[in-house]
């Protein structure tokens, strides 16, 4: 354990600082809130009407602009090899890489969130609901985009490709994070689509560093 | 015998016929070329050796 | 039999009958399927496009079915590094995206006149747009990796994840779908289907999975010729 939480905090040190850490995606984030407006007329109820669901959509592709970075940095300098052929299991290192993705990106998304769906006319008390899936979501996000990261490792065409390979795998949960925001806000059950989140989520980062680290053994070859 | 009298809804029906048409064609004819090219490729790498 | 999925020139001698074989078989289903198409009535509520049916869900099963054999070759491709699987799984992605396509499009023409939107967000539909989506990305992954035993490593994990994420997207959008109680456009009524409607759909439906059959082994065919001249090249440079 002592050695995983070495790695993480590595991990966690280079996705905070790195390119500015979170602010590019935040950035990201709100500039394709203030769009929405923009893009559909200012015309409240419609914007109420759309604005939970943009969120949550917008929120999962603003997790993918970091993803680039995850491996390669240290594809290019050397580390990668090193951690490979070092003592701790490589599959390791893609977990604590995922979960610093998610501790520094998705976790300031989920916190702004609430912020940009009230900002878009949603009422305030959808909040917790969209806070609670950014985070469980972003796990998702984070591990899937992982695999489409290391999968992209010596490839030409980088940020695009992640993104082709990724979007169709965010579909069960953007599904089931829209569902669970939505029947939040009619007072539906929303219990049932945040669990379905929550095992999709935990499938993800369970299953997924297996994946990533296939993949890095097979760029790095 | 046959009903080909599609009425109203010939617009849609005989365009699916022909797309998958087109696309079978396509995907016949590019396998096929392929095939020959790379055959060709490989013979001519070492002419007069059996498949 | 194994032999010949295993060892690369018993499989040559054995593709060398089975394709055009298989090209033959598919043919004439594909005459017996449309023969019996053209003879069924028009659909009580679809009217006459029903005949889109003949045409539609065989495309859409093999959209299905020829991921699953991608994902299967992906796996041989990775666990026993076999030359045959690899070239297996990359033979077969531009086979899965054509069906895929054709799904997409004869979809939409049959959804067209019910429902008078060109797409409809039906379930079955959704799922197929997202397995283009896979096809699309593993395609895109293969082609953008310079070296090539590299790649077909990359797309044959790629092509696993998706296969393993297949299932739940389908029950994801199903249950989306049951969420906002939008009906199923393209109900297929299963085996309570009149035989006027079953029998060429089955022919149809075999005789896409012939078909099939056969362009999968002439394009591998092609891929083992493929590496033949690579390797011979190399030798003769070398």
């Amino acid at each position: 354990m002592r050695g995983f939480s070495l790695v993480l905090r590595r991990e966690l040190a280079l996705s905070w600082a790195g390119g500015g850490g979170p602010v590019l995606a935040l950035g990201f984030y709100l500039a394709m809130a203030s769009l929405l407006p923009l893009a559909l007329g200012a015309d409240p109820a419609r914007m109420v009407a759309v604005a939970p669901g943009f969120a949550w959509l917008v929120l999962a592709l603003a997790s993918l602009l970091s993803l680039e970075r995850m491996f390669e940095r240290d594809f290019e300098d050397g580390a990668l090899d090193l951690i490979a052929l070092g003592p701790a299991p490589l599959e390791m290192t893609a977990l604590a890489k995922g979960l610093a993705q998610w501790a520094a990106i998705t976790g300031p998304l989920a916190v702004l969130a609430p912020i940009v769906v009230v900002a878009l006319g949603a009422p305030l008390s959808l909040a917790p609901i969209v806070v609670t899936c950014g985070l469980i979501g972003g796990l998702s996000f984070c591990f899937l985009g992982g695999v489409g990261a290391s999968l992209s490792l010596g490839s030409r065409r980088g940020g695009v490709l992640i993104a082709l390979i990724v979007l169709p795998l965010f579909t069960p949960p953007v599904i089931f994070g829209a569902g669970a925001i939505e029947a939040f806000g009619a007072a539906l059950d929303w219990r049932a689509p945040l669990l379905l989140l929550c095992a999709y989520s935990l499938a993800a980062t369970a299953l997924c560093p297996f994946a990533m680290a296939a993949a890095a053994r097979n760029a790095l070859s | 015998m046959f009903d080909f009298d599609a009425g109203r809804y010939a617009v849609f029906v005989w365009p699916a016929y022909a797309v998958t048409g087109l696309v079978f064609a396509a995907l016949i004819l590019d396998s096929l070329l392929r095939a020959r090219r790379w055959k060709r490729a490989a013979e001519a790498q070492k002419p007069g050796a059996p498949e | 039999m194994f032999q010949a999925l295993v060892n690369p020139e018993r499989f040559m001698a054995f593709s060398r009958w089975a394709a055009p074989l298989l090209g033959a078989i598919a043919l004439v289903l594909a005459a017996a399927g449309l023969f019996l198409d053209f003879q069924a009535p028009p659909d009580y509520q679809q009217g006459y496009t029903v005949h889109i049916m003949f045409i539609h869900v065989p495309a859409a099963f093999m959209s299905e079915f020829v991921y699953a054999c991608l994902g299967v070759a992906s796996f041989l491709s990775l666990v026993f590094r076999h030359a045959l699987a690899t070239a297996a799984a990359r033979a077969a992605a531009p086979l899965g995206a054509g069906f895929t396509l054709l799904a997409l499009i004869t979809g939409s023409l049959w959804g067209r006149p019910t429902w008078g939107t060109w797409w409809v967000w039906d379930p079955r539909l959704t799922s197929v747009l997202v397995l283009f989506l896979f096809y699309v990305g593993y395609m895109a992954l293969e082609s953008a990796i310079e070296d090539e035993a590299k790649a077909a490593r990359a797309a044959a994990i790629l092509a696993l994840v998706g296969l393993i994420n297949l299932p739940i997207v389908h029950y994801s959008v199903v249950w989306w779908n049951s969420l906002h109680q939008r009906s199923s456009l393209l109900r297929t009524d299963g085996p309570d289907m009149p035989a006027v409607y079953l029998a060429p759909l089955l022919l149809m439906l075999l005789a896409y999975m012939a078909g099939f059959g056969a362009l999968w082994l002439v394009r591998v065919r092609g891929e083992v010729w493929r590496r033949r001249a690579a390797v011979l090249a190399m030798r003769a440079a070398g």
